[in-house]
């Protein structure tokens, strides 16, 4: 019986395609997400928004909130570790999550080096700004990208940015000649063998989820439309109005994407979405997408 | 193979993209499904694997329900789809179609770090296959009529019932389109 393979991890990420993941700091929030049809939560201590207003120094969840919360849902259960940090990427693993985050939302452990998530049983999901990050965190074993974006803002310019230049990035792989996949590979600071397997299917060799500034279904059927997989909600359901009503709209967003009528009539009900920061006001110090390389 | 049968992939959430890549592996026709009306003008339909929760979710708000209640074609439906098609499911939040006279119990084998590859023999077929188990789901109580295709360590885990092929694992996942095969092969032609 083989139970760590890659296949595996990369397995519970297809099963997660199509979906929301939510961000929840409760067992409340995380039946509330649950009910309304989300794929999987994320178990915070803090939303990133709240991470962003109280500064400090952003670590792993206490065990006991993501036990509880492992507790009252049925979904899988992810929990964000700090980059570089694979002590606690290894609780996490003792606490039998479903899937570890190696985050940009909390302080960064290690400025160096991310974890070596080969060496773990857990799947990982990394962060990426373009497609040499994300071919870096495939080549240290993560089963699911997700673009950066920027996170607690409920502002989807960076997410957009993000998805946009990986997207462009695989097309131009697809485009070069033999001979030319080492000098992009070197341009992208991504492993070779990596950057030619992209190259000729025109995809990553794993799912590709957006994150980062999501806060409306339009937002979630942009994201989809521009080719991510799924989507993460951080702070934009439980700091709006309206949690529950926006997490059933955002989960049946995702599913009908394509599909114009319905966005509007699952949008039309909804009270104010979370207020929101503009990323350009926000000083190099606070953003959390340049955190990690 | 007919290759102008047309299958549908239930697409309202999870791994349905594979199962379109196999069918095209075997050449066969499909469509990914996300309203109840496309059911009327296929020949068969998968039932991926994903969020059970999810899919219940999004059956009951479409109203696909009625629909997939009165759908008289081949149906195979893999972890999640296996449950929907059984006939009780241990969570009651699970809305089941009743297609199955089988019990299923949810993520009966643990969390992630307990999902497992391992070769599992089939009835109807010599080479073991290579089974793929996560988060998988256990098929308690089957009636005799259901025919058990599939065991692992006495596990139930592929059964056929009628037109309904149910596994507790994911054939999507590897390159052997053999269960695939067996399921077009129950299609009435």
């Amino acid at each position: 019986m083989e139970k760590s393979s890659f296949e595996l991890k990369i397995g519970l990420a297809e099963m997660l395609k199509g979906g929301v993941i939510m961000d929840v700091t409760t067992p409340e929030q995380a039946k509330i997400a649950e009910d309304a049809g989300a794929v999987a939560v994320m178990a915070l201590e803090r939303i990133p928004a709240d991470i962003r207003a109280d500064g400090g120094i952003a670590r792993m969840s206490s065990p006991k909130i993501i036990q509880d919360i492992q507790k009252t849902v049925s979904i899988p259960v992810m929990a964000k570790c700090r980059i570089g940090h694979f002590a606690e990427a290894q609780v996490l693993e003792a606490l039998k999550v479903d899937f570890i985050d190696e985050s940009e939302v909390l302080t960064p452990a290690d400025e160096e080096n991310h974890i070596w998530k080969h060496d773990f049983k857990v799947p990982f999901v990394c962060g990426c700004r373009d497609l040499g990050e994300a071919l870096r965190r495939i080549g240290e074993g993560t089963a699911m990208i997700r673009t950066k974006g920027e996170a607690g803002s409920g502002n989807i310019v960076e997410a957009v940015r993000h998805m946009r230049r990986v997207q462009q990035e695989i097309r131009k792989l697809t485009t070069l000649l033999d001979d030319e996949l080492m000098a992009e590979a070197k341009r992208l600071g991504a492993p070779f063998e990596i950057v030619k397997q992209v190259a000729k299917t025109g995809k990553l060799p794993v799912p590709n989820f957006a994150a980062g500034g999501i806060a409306t279904p339009a937002d979630a059927s942009l994201m989809m439309q521009l080719g991510a997989e799924s989507v993460f909600v951080g702070s934009g359901i439980f700091k709006s109005d309206d949690p529950a009503a926006r997490a059933r709209a955002i989960v049946l967003a995702t599913t009908y994407f394509d599909n114009p009528e319905k966005v509007a009539e699952v949008s039309a009900e909804l009270k104010s979405a979370m207020k929101g920061i503009d990323v350009a006001t926000l000083p190099e110090s606070e953003r959390m997408a340049t955190r990690g390389w | 193979m007919n290759r102008s049968l047309k299958i549908g992939v239930m697409a309202l959430q999870g791994a349905f993209q594979k199962h379109v890549e196999m069918l095209d592996r075997i050449h066969i026709k499909s469509e990914t499904i996300r309203y109840g009306e496309q059911l009327r003008l296929i020949d068969g339909l998968i039932i991926p694997g994903g969020e059970s929760t999810t899919m219940t979710k999004i059956i009951m708000e479409m109203g696909i329900l009625p629909e997939l209640e009165v759908f008289d074609k081949p149906i195979f439906g893999t972890c999640a789809g296996a449950i929907l098609l059984s006939e009780k499911c241990d969570d009651p939040n699970i809305q089941v179609i009743k297609k199955t006279p089988v019990k299923t119990l949810r993520n009966a084998y643990g969390r992630q770090v307990d999902s497992f590859t391992e070769s599992v023999n089939l009835s109807f077929t010599n080479e073991p296959f290579p089974a793929v188990f996560i988060r998988a789901p256990r098929i308690t109580d089957c009636t005799p009529e259901v025919e058990i295709l599939g065991r692992f360590n006495g596990e139930i885990v592929l059964v056929r019932y009628q037109k309904y092929l149910l596994s507790t694992f994911h054939p999507e996942l590897t390159n052997d389109p053999r269960i695939h095969e067996y399921f077009i092969g129950m299609i009435d032609r």
